[in-house]
């Protein structure tokens, strides 16, 4: 597998300004727009890894479902007022808090440097995947055969959760009504 | 890849976008003609025959406006929010195969920018993203109106991708792939059977998504609507309710850029339509005969017959795309608007249960070996 550098470093830099960016904006929808920015090039560079499905799902999920909703909660909450104010932070908590940041940092660094590259594919090389019909094909196979039985234990997760979260909702409207 | 490659990628995405930009002029004509031929009335006629080059005129009074920004404005989200919503629209289009392929020089040439072997999915995950142009606009433009079209939208786009996205399900099924091409292909079969009984020869039809699936199809083009903010689904920019929606605070060629979206997200959706439920690139019926005449009446052999055969193949798929552009129009011109409530309603307790529906029963089918 080769990575073009040109694209790999073009996406992995836009990733990492928009990071900063959403870090460092002021207004929180601006910073939930860098975010957006931030997981379209995540998608660009799964992309490059010959991870097509796992690229589009970033975009159609992450990018497309969830972080509209984060912005419409931000927009209607007009959460413009910052919660903590950074300005009178003591400074010693200020130096803890950025030794242990870049210590994660060095941390990280260290790892990546050390594991080695070649991960185990065993039988899903580019080739393969590409010869049994694509990652889509190969993927939605394992889903429902081997790995059937997480897919609906997680599927069954996310029920719970949207029926817990109606039943909150309706909760908080009974008591209005009442 | 090599050079070759990459000539041939950007002269099918330049002919494209070529293509594509000159769309939008011609709809533009065709909606306000179309509207006067329902309305009784005559429409642009001044400008050039039958008024085709209003839109000409337009494009040059929108290039030569002021283009202020107002002072209340979030003025960089402001400026990014029209070309958000104009990219992606652009972006679609790339995995909608327009011609079969060519053999040229030893290369099989696709007419189809990028068949990704996520298709169909590609095609949602950049229509998803459409939405942020929206809610840019509405939010930058700092006014309670285009606040309010932008919510609406927004809450639109995201109940009725649902439908949508469900709705295709049946035909990734009944395909078995989800590429574009490949659906495209395997529509040039034929039904052979209804249910468990065997079709007599004669009347064996081709297998378009349309026959295979009537009710997905259905539940696809009313969530089409919806999702491009299009009338009788227009309420973000319902003007008796919110004066313009979410571009109120848009002038010159920056309103222009929205109108682009919207237009485009039209002709996507009908490209769209045309490949999944009617044969995309497929010839119509007769036309195969017709090109048969022409091939024997110049005597085309080889190539040549074959660039005949894409051609005749780009004209069908066009016809197809115009015919549901058209219809965008009709639509439009013909019905009225739906409340906010009756919309909601009609995508969570109307359009999503039948597209489940309609997945359960292709299952069926499939289990069966009907389809």
């Amino acid at each position: 597998m080769n990575i073009s550098p040109f694209f790999f470093y073009g996406f992995g830099g836009i990733a990492i300004a928009c990071a900063l960016l959403v870090i460092l904006g002021k207004s929180p929808v601006s910073s939930a727009f860098s975010l957006v920015m931030v997981f379209f090039s995540f998608a660009g560079i799964y992309a490059l890894l010959d991870a097509h499905l796992i690229a589009a799902l970033q975009i159609f999920v992450y990018a497309g479902a969830i972080m509209v909703l984060f912005i419409f909660v931000i927009m209607l909450l007009n959460a413009d007022v910052p919660t903590f104010d950074l300005g009178r932070t003591h400074l010693g908590i200020r130096i803890v808090a950025g030794s242990i940041s870049l210590a994660t940092l060095l941390i990280f660094i260290w790892a990546f440097k050390e594991t080695p590259l070649t991960a185990p594919v065993a039988q899903f090389t580019p080739e393969n995947i590409e010869a049994a019909g694509g990652n889509t094909q190969v993927v939605s196979e394992l889903m429902f055969s081997e790995y059937l039985l997480p897919f609906e234990l997680t599927s069954v997760l996310l029920l719970a959760a949207i029926i817990g979260a109606v039943a909150i909702a309706k909760r908080k409207l009974a008591a209005g009504r009442s | 890849m090599e050079t070759l490659d990459w000539i041939e990628v950007g002269a099918k995405a330049g002919f494209l976008v070529i293509v594509l930009l000159q769309v939008v002029p011609m709809m533009v004509w065709v909606e306000r003609r179309g509207s006067a031929l329902m309305q009784n009335r005559l429409g642009p006629n001044r400008c050039g025959p039958l008024g085709l080059l209003q839109s000409l005129a337009d494009v040059v009074k929108f290039l030569w406006k002021e283009d202020p920004v107002p002072g209340h404005v979030e003025p960089f989200y402001y400026v990014l929010a029209p070309l958000v919503s104009v990219v992606p629209a652009f972006m679609t289009f790339a995995v909608i195969p327009f011609a079969s392929s060519i053999q040229l020089g030893g290369r099989t040439v696709q007419f189809q920018v990028a068949d990704l072997n996520v298709g169909l999915l590609y095609v949602f995950s950049i229509a998803s993203l459409g939405v942020y142009g929206i809610i840019m606009a509405g939010w930058a433009s700092n006014n309670k109106y285009t606040m309010l079209g932008s919510l609406r939208s927004s809450s639109q786009m995201i109940s009725y991708e649902l439908s949508m996205g469900l709705s295709v399900i049946g035909i990734i099924m009944t395909f078995s792939s989800v590429k574009l091409g490949d659906i495209a292909r395997q529509q040039g079969q034929l039904i052979t059977q209804l249910g468990p009984f065997a079709l007599p020869e004669m009347l064996q039809i081709p297998k378009w998504g349309i026959f295979v699936q009537p009710l997905g199809f259905l539940v696809f083009l009313v969530a089409v609507f919806a999702e491009t903010n299009r009338l009788p689904f227009d309420l973000p920019e319902g003007e008796s309710e919110i004066v313009a929606g979410y571009h109120l605070e848009y002038g010159a060629m920056k309103f222009a850029l929205f109108m682009m979206a919207e237009y485009l997200n039209m002709t996507t959706a009908s490209g769209l339509l045309a490949t999944l439920y009617f044969g995309g690139w497929q010839l119509l019926p007769g036309m195969a005969w017709i090109l048969h005449g022409v091939q024997d009446l110049f005597g085309l052999t080889g190539v040549y017959a074959e660039w005949a055969r894409v051609l005749f193949e780009g004209t069908s798929f066009s016809i197809k795309v115009a015919f549901f552009m058209w219809l965008f129009v009709w639509v439009r011109w013909t019905l009225p608007r739906f409340r906010y409530d009756q919309l909601m309603d009609l995508g969570w307790k109307v359009m999503l249960p039948l597209s489940l529906g309609n997945i359960f029963v292709t299952a069926i089918l499939i289990y069966y070996g009907w389809v």
